[in-house]
């Protein structure tokens, strides 16, 4: 899957404004200083990933699961990693049921449309813009209904 | 869908994870042995990633050199690597740097010492042996 070397970096942009908010204000950071950053990003996936899939076949699955991660930061010593991640899926568990709920809702709403695209991309807009069609078909029933 | 971020405008001050899931999916697939990854965990990883850039960051630049000048170098990175238990695994990837000439003079004194003992014994060995076969042969003519 990754078939240039550069598919294995982190892009450079979010790893530098990862490490301005985690250092006081106005430390310059020089360039080699974010490049081993960055490598070193590239590194920690790499042996994280390993770590998690060790526990994985201990486990005899195929699939790294979310405990999987959470033992390779055990295993890693980064165990002060573990309550922030943990908090981290609760939050992501959180966000996947509302928007679960949600579309079940739009679902619902737009049962007469059985145009299959539209779905996909219900799924995949914010919830801004479904705002908008929303709105938009509201206006088209009414405009149907006057007529 | 399997990448995850629907929402691009409204969430991205609150989002979860900065990093692309979808680049660090890339890096954990490159891993050989790893079949399937679950959403979660490439959430989770993504995410440690972040908290390990933050700690590695900090951790260098207070245990570092740069701090009046108030600046974090390559330097601080690699002696983190050297000296830090946890981040032992990076000191392959972040070397300590040296001057090309001391390193010249290190490999030079190294080679010097394995090669003389080394050198020394063998010939010894082989010269005894080629001697006594000799002998052994003028003994008989």
């Amino acid at each position: 899957m990754a078939e240039r070397p550069e598919d294995l970096n982190l892009p450079n942009a979010v790893i530098t404004r990862i490490i301005k908010e985690a250092l006081p204000d106005g430390v310059n950071i020089s360039k080699e200083a974010r490049s081993a950053i960055s490598r070193a990003a590239s590194v920690f996936v790499l042996y994280a990933t390993s770590c998690a899939n060790n526990f994985a076949m201990k486990g005899k699955r195929k699939t790294l699961n979310a405990g999987d991660v959470l033992s390779a930061m055990e295993e890693m010593e980064f165990q002060r990693f573990i309550s922030p991640l943990k908090e981290a899926l609760d939050a992501y568990r959180r966000e996947q049921k509302g928007k679960k709920e949600a579309s079940e809702q739009k679902k619902k709403d737009k049962d007469k449309r059985t145009d299959s695209e539209e779905q996909d991309k219900i799924r995949e807009d914010d919830n801004d813009e479904d705002d908008e069609r929303m709105e938009e078909e509201e206006q088209n029933e009414e405009e149907e209904v006057d007529n | 869908m399997a990448d995850g971020f629907g929402c691009k405008e409204k969430c991205s001050d609150q989002r979860l994870v900065s990093l692309p899931l979808s680049r660090i999916r890339v890096i954990m697939k490159s891993s050989p042995e790893v079949s399937s990854i679950n959403q979660e965990a490439l959430v989770l990883t993504a995410k440690a990633t972040e908290l390990f850039v933050q700690y590695l960051a900090t951790y260098s630049y207070k245990h570092g050199s740069g701090k009046e000048k108030k600046a974090l170098i390559y330097s601080d990175l690699s002696n983190t690597a050297e000296e830090s238990e946890t981040f032992q695994f990076l000191a392959d990837i972040l070397p300590k740097k040296i001057l090309a000439s001391k390193y010249l003079k290190m490999l030079k004194e190294e080679k010097g010492e394995g090669d003389e003992e080394e050198d020394e014994e063998e010939e010894e060995g082989e010269d005894e042996d080629e001697d006594d076969e000799s002998e052994d042969e003028e003994a008989e003519s």
